[in-house]
């Protein structure tokens, strides 16, 4: 059995604010969740299946008390940034297997405003991994992109095509945290945060959230809103290896294979892909990873608007992405399905719509590419594909 | 670069002998005694064939960068430590391990130079094994 066709994104929803001082990260739920069904056409009576990151209080027991719902199926996998793209894998086998039929996705967090939520100090490896000044994902990050760089000739000034990439389309989102576009030598100019990647390499950090609607086929058909239809899903977690770490690749050479295969697409299919953008080395390793461009060949693709909307060879991200839109609870991977469905359905910016956009992947990436993380890859479809 | 601060860290039942060698300033791995593999970081079964049947040896106190960066401005304890190096050191015992570089010229630090091991006391009974060039 395949996922492939067994379920649909029905309903999406983002947050507009990037600064939430007035609401609580509870409130923010509710409020994505019944954005997000209200674009389907969907009530929370309807809902019977609910998924969340781990920061969501006690598993997803808390959520389902405030959301006053008796799922009969709930999932709380914790992937960091990634996890919503696997709870739509998780829903989609769900409905698939007759668990559920109206699954609901929500992220919520306050970065700025509040109080950002990590707790792996009990994890066997966490006296290993911070007693040495690692205070924030740059860190990591940074030391797997100095090892692309020395591997693969991988330049500072090829990162930072990425943002500007990013800020091209960031302009047309009146929403975006950086809503205005940026030049390689902006980037290059801007301080080092953790050598080799500068400030403007790293993401944007945002309040807000997200959430999706997974339907089964019955519901999406009773619907009048366009939906995207689910294609493949594959997930992986790269993580140290015993101390074998390899800092150059992703985990997405294990999710892209299994989503691919899912889908029956191949890459030259994609028309769009939301490529998770923590750090532009993200992306950079990604695309590689997922087959767009060879091994050490990604500082040559994102050359010359290489990912840029719509004429570029891989448009990426065109709400700006989390290097300029949207970030939110330091977690990129709602807004990646989002804006993937938003092309589906051909309603992104009429600047940075892919025509005829049939085909389009999400890629999320949770946790550190200098540690562990989770990748997870989507693949989605206009309803008749 | 100024001494780096060296914060206690975590320690369980299953780090602790590791963490009291750090404080005679041995540095321990151990060794699968069914599959032969060295294990990093500590554990109770090896994580290739789930033994139990691990031991520990002295490991050599050397190895090369693997992977490297200048952390421009710190937090917490690391907040007025300036200009700080985190890396992955291969050991030459395997391993590839998070660790800082320390006592070195920023500039001349580089992929595949060779460094070999200093520890810094916590003052809790364990010490942070660290990196500095090798002396030859």
């Amino acid at each position: 059995m395949t996922i492939r066709g067994a379920a649909y994104v029905a309903g999406i929803y983002e947050h507009p604010r990037r600064d939430i001082p007035d609401r609580t990260l509870f409130e923010i739920h509710t409020e994505v969740a019944l954005g997000a069904l209200a674009d389907a056409g969907l009530a929370m009576s309807d809902v019977d299946a609910v998924f969340c990151d781990g920061t969501a209080g006690f598993g997803p027991m808390s959520l389902v008390e405030h959301f006053g719902l008796s799922p009969s199926y709930f999932d709380s996998t914790e992937t960091g940034g990634s996890s919503y793209l696997a709870h739509v894998g998780h829903a989609a086998a769900a409905i698939a297997a007759g668990k559920c039929s109206v699954a609901l996705i929500t992220l919520a967090g306050k970065p700025r405003t509040g109080r950002s939520v990590v707790a792996y100090a009990q994890s066997p490896e966490a006296g290993f991994e911070s007693g040495w000044g690692v205070s924030g994902a740059p860190h990591t990050y940074a030391l797997a992109a100095q090892r692309h760089m020395y591997e693969f000739g991988t330049t500072s000034a090829q990162l930072a095509e990425i943002k500007v990439a990013a800020s091209i389309h960031a302009q047309y989102n009146p929403n975006a945290f950086l809503p205005y576009a940026v030049t390689v030598e902006d980037v290059l100019n801007s301080p080092l945060v953790a050598d080799p990647l500068h400030r403007l390499d790293c993401c944007v950090v945002t309040d807000g959230g997200g959430a999706l609607v997974v339907v089964s086929p019955e519901v999406a058909r009773s619907l009048n809103r366009t939906s995207a239809k689910i294609l493949g899903h594959g997930e992986a977690i790269k993580h140290t290896s015993n101390g074998g770490i390899d800092l150059t690749y992703t985990g997405a050479v294990w999710s892209g294979p299994r989503a691919f295969a899912e889908a029956g697409v191949s890459v030259a299919d994609i028309k769009y892909a939301s490529i998770y953008d923590s750090f532009t080395i993200t992306v950079l390793q990604t695309i590689e990873d997922l087959g767009f461009c060879e091994k050490g060949q990604g500082g040559k693709f994102v050359m010359d608007g290489g990912l840029v909307s719509p004429f570029g060879k891989l448009p990426f991200n065109t709400d700006g992405g989390g290097l300029c839109n949207n970030h939110p609870s330091n977690r990129g991977g709602i807004t990646k399905v989002i804006e993937a469905v938003r092309q589906m359905r051909g309603e992104a910016h009429p600047s940075v719509q892919v025509p005829n956009c049939q085909i389009s992947l999400a890629h999320g990436t949770g946790g550190s590419l200098g540690s562990k993380h989770g990748s997870v890859t989507l693949i989605l479809g206009q309803e008749d594909a | 670069m100024t001494m780096l601060p060296a914060p206690a860290p975590v320690i369980n039942s299953t780090t602790a002998e590791f963490w009291k060698a750090t404080k005679e300033g041995r540095f321990i791995l151990q060794r699968c005694d069914a599959c032969n593999i060295v294990l990093w970081f500590p554990r109770r079964n090896c994580p290739k064939c789930w033994t139990e049947d691990v031991s520990t040896f002295d490991a050599e106190q050397t190895g090369t960068v693997y992977s490297f960066t200048v952390v421009r401005k710190g937090k917490g304890v690391f907040q007025d430590a300036g200009p700080f190096v985190i890396a992955y050191v291969e050991l030459a015992d395997g391993p590839r391990i998070m660790t800082n570089i320390v006592d070195c010229d920023i500039d001349s630090l580089h992929i595949g130079m060779p460094v070999e091991m200093v520890f810094h006391d916590t003052g809790e009974g364990s010490a942070l094994y660290r990196f500095r060039p090798a002396s030859r």
